[in-house]
């Protein structure tokens, strides 16, 4: 799916698309509010929630204490009480401290409770190395949520996904976990001023081609999209896939595509082994295999903490460098 | 106990060690000679230097994500420092850490932490293998206002009274968590209220009086070596610097005025009044001990420009220890 071509084409930031989306549900809906760290008066320590508190008022936009597992345990509260809570956990790192709140609690208690229990509750929190910001500041750990029966989990490469996805998370009755990468807060996009929703669970085909199919996501589907370009002057046509949804994932799209090229890579920013690659690599496995002419190419980083030192951690992120060079090789296995 | 004339020198050089460091890794960041966040201890130092002029290398401490204060009050290396805050393979931790996560084991130094409260339940861990080993240490742990709303602080601090661990509690109210105030986040002015509910003794100090922290820290320091369990001390503090690097972003959390009254309260300042009028330290001497400082300190950048960075071959060094079982450890 590309974004529609409005006649007067608005360009913003992915993080402006996400603050835009969340102002436009809380216009339209009474009962969703905000709470977090920072997210009142100073707007958010990356500006994602800046003029809210000044517009919605200190019991929409609330600053909380540095207590991540009540501010996630609030919204899980909240929800289940009939309010439509947007709660913010700073950093993805910081989620761990709320994992009871997140896994045992709000993930199961539809379930556990036979189904009485409603929790339409958005966690947003911002992932993603590349920033210097070391090894509790950086990690990328979507894996573990995804593994999470009950947890719903999305994130976007672009500031018109960033919004659609928001006010998705935000409307769908379900905990959802939106993860924006930090390194893609700047990035401008063409984002409509409209409401609109981007369904969860459905991919969109970023660039398309014969050879190869690339599915990736978050901020890698501009790593993987450059290097498909790069490749395509070699004569390589790649099908770059953004999954957009990780949990549902959309494996109509990436098995579609699989079985046309043949050969598949997987490319995430997060720590391979045991990374979500492996899952959607066993399922291309479980559903295409007799289409497969190659073993199937997971691309992630390497088994190690977030390094530091710039140099290390240039060296720990994949980049459209190292990507192209193991699709040159995977077209040519 | 009045501290000695050695006492007060000690405390003289370590604040200003401490502030000369955070000053160049401040002028250093802004001309983007440092990657990463930094979060400057300036207008904090009496409260790290107050506490661990009672403590020895093998005492332990738990820091922050503000925690190059400790780590130079506990006698840590400017040179490792300050390759490590460059990324340089010679920095304490190889370059792998950074700010954040600076450490020294041998000085008891038990990390920086990214993770808000983190290093709490740590220092509580160090103060029960003191107790197990039966020996008189004591281990220290630093920690924010904003610290003290994270359920990990509520559990050490229970912990710790509960098992009467040799662990002293530092609070550095800086009156703000990043960009909120205190009040903002919580129903309490005194953060040390909360050491009651564990039942430990607590005590409030001036945190801009080197002397009164000293004193606090001293009677808790013993206490907590003749075995009498835990202690909490809240030190009313102010960071001159915004919440990491040194100007103030767009946003305006505090106002100029209120700044200015706690700059009026300089620690360091203070205290040099203070030792000039006791005849322990006029002017010149204050000033030398500035200027060695301000000499190591431009040796410490000199080692770590010239410091190689960290081979990425080493990228997947250190993930698990390669170590064999080796015994029991004295
Ligand atoms: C678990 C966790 N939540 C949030 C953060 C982000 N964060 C870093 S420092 C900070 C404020 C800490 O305030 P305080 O404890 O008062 O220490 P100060 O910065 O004032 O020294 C916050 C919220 C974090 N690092 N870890
Ligand atoms: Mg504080």
């Amino acid at each position: 799916m590309t974004p529609p071509t409005d006649t007067e084409e608005r360009r913003i930031a992915y993080g402006a698309a996400f603050t835009e989306g969340l102002a436009q549900m809380m216009d339209a809906d009474p009962n969703v509010f905000v709470a977090g760290e920072d997210v009142g008066r100073a707007g958010g320590v990356f500006g994602s929630f800046r003029g809210l508190n000044e517009r919605f008022g200190d019991m929409r936009v609330v600053d909380t204490p540095i207590s991540e597992q009540a501010i996630v345990g609030l919204g899980t509260g909240a929800a289940v009480s009939g309010l439509r809570p947007v709660v913010d956990v700073m950093f993805m790192d910081f989620m761990l401290v709320a994992m009871d709140q997140i896994v045992n609690q709000a993930a199961k208690l539809k379930y556990m409770f036979g189904g009485k229990a409603t929790l339409p509750m958005t966690i947003t929190t911002s992932a993603g190395a590349g920033l210097s910001a070391a090894a509790q500041h950086s990690q990328s750990l979507e894996a573990m949520l995804c593994h999470i029966p009950g947890l719903k989990v999305v994130m976007p490469s672009n500031p018109y996904d960033a919004k659609g996805l928001l006010i998705s998370c935000i409307r769908d009755d379900n905990p959802t976990v939106f993860v924006k990468h930090k390194r893609l807060l700047g990035l401008k996009g063409e984002v409509p001023e409209d409401l609109y929703e981007i369904p969860l669970g459905a991919a969109s085909t970023v660039r398309s081609g014969d050879d190869v199919t690339v599915v990736t996501y978050g901020r890698m589907v501009h790593e993987a999209t450059s290097a498909a370009n790069a490749l395509a002057s070699a004569g390589i046509e790649c099908d770059v896939i953004d999954l957009r949804t990780l949990q549902p994932l959309d494996m109509d799209t990436v098995v579609q595509s699989a079985q046309r090229t043949s050969r598949v890579a997987v490319v995430h920013e997060a720590v391979r082994f045991g990374g979500l690659g492996g899952e959607i690599a066993s399922q291309i496995a479980e559903e295409a295999f007799d289409y497969l002419d190659a073993p199937i190419e997971r691309i992630g980083a390497p088994f190690s903490p977030v390094p530091f030192s710039p140099v290390l951690e240039k060296e720990w992120v994949p980049n459209a460098e190292m990507i192209g060079e193991r699709i040159r090789a995977l077209a040519a296995a | 106990m009045d501290p000695s004339p050695e006492t007060l020198l000690d405390l003289h050089r370590r604040m200003v060690r401490i502030r000369h460091f955070e000053e160049a890794a401040g002028r250093l960041a802004e001309q983007n000679r440092l990657p990463g966040f930094l979060h400057l201890y300036v207008g904090e130092e009496a409260v790290a230097a107050g506490v661990c002029a009672n403590l020895d290398d093998d005492d332990q401490i738990s820091s922050t994500h503000r925690g190059h204060g400790h780590l130079v009050a506990k006698g840590g290396d400017y040179g490792g420092m300050m390759a490590e805050l460059m990324g340089k393979a010679t920095g304490y931790c190889g370059g792998k850490g950074g700010s954040m996560h600076i450490c020294d084991l041998d000085l008891g130094m038990l990390g920086a932490n990214g993770i808000v409260g983190g290093g709490v339940p740590i220092a509580v861990g160090a103060g029960f293998a003191n107790k197990y080993r039966g020996s008189d240490r004591v281990s220290v742990v630093f920690f924010g206002d904003g610290a003290s709303n994270i359920g990990a602080f509520h559990e050490a601090a229970n912990m710790a009274a509960a098992l009467s661990l040799p662990v002293l509690f530092v609070c550095e109210n800086n009156e703000y968590g990043e960009f909120t105030p205190r009040d903002r986040t919580m129903a309490i002015t005194d953060v040390v209220d909360r050491a009651a509910g564990y039942g430990m003794p607590g005590a409030i100090v001036d945190g801009m009086d080197v002397v009164a922290v000293w004193e606090a820290a001293s009677e808790a320091v013993s206490r907590a070596r003749r075995g009498e369990g835990p202690s909490f001390i809240e030190a009313k503090t102010y960071r001159f610097y915004n919440h990491h690097g040194v100007q103030t972003l767009g946003m305006k959390y505090r106002s100029d005025d209120e700044l200015e009254q706690w700059k009026q309260r300089d620690p360091i300042e203070l205290f040099e009044d203070r030792l000039a009028s006791a005849g322990v330290l006029d002017a010149d001497g204050a000033q030398a001990v500035h200027d060695a400082a301000e000499a190591d300190i431009e040796a410490a950048i000199a080692f770590a420009e010239e410091s190689p960075l960290p081979d990425p071959d080493s990228l997947l060094v250190d993930v698990y220890t390669q170590a064999e079982y080796s015994g029991a450890t004295a």
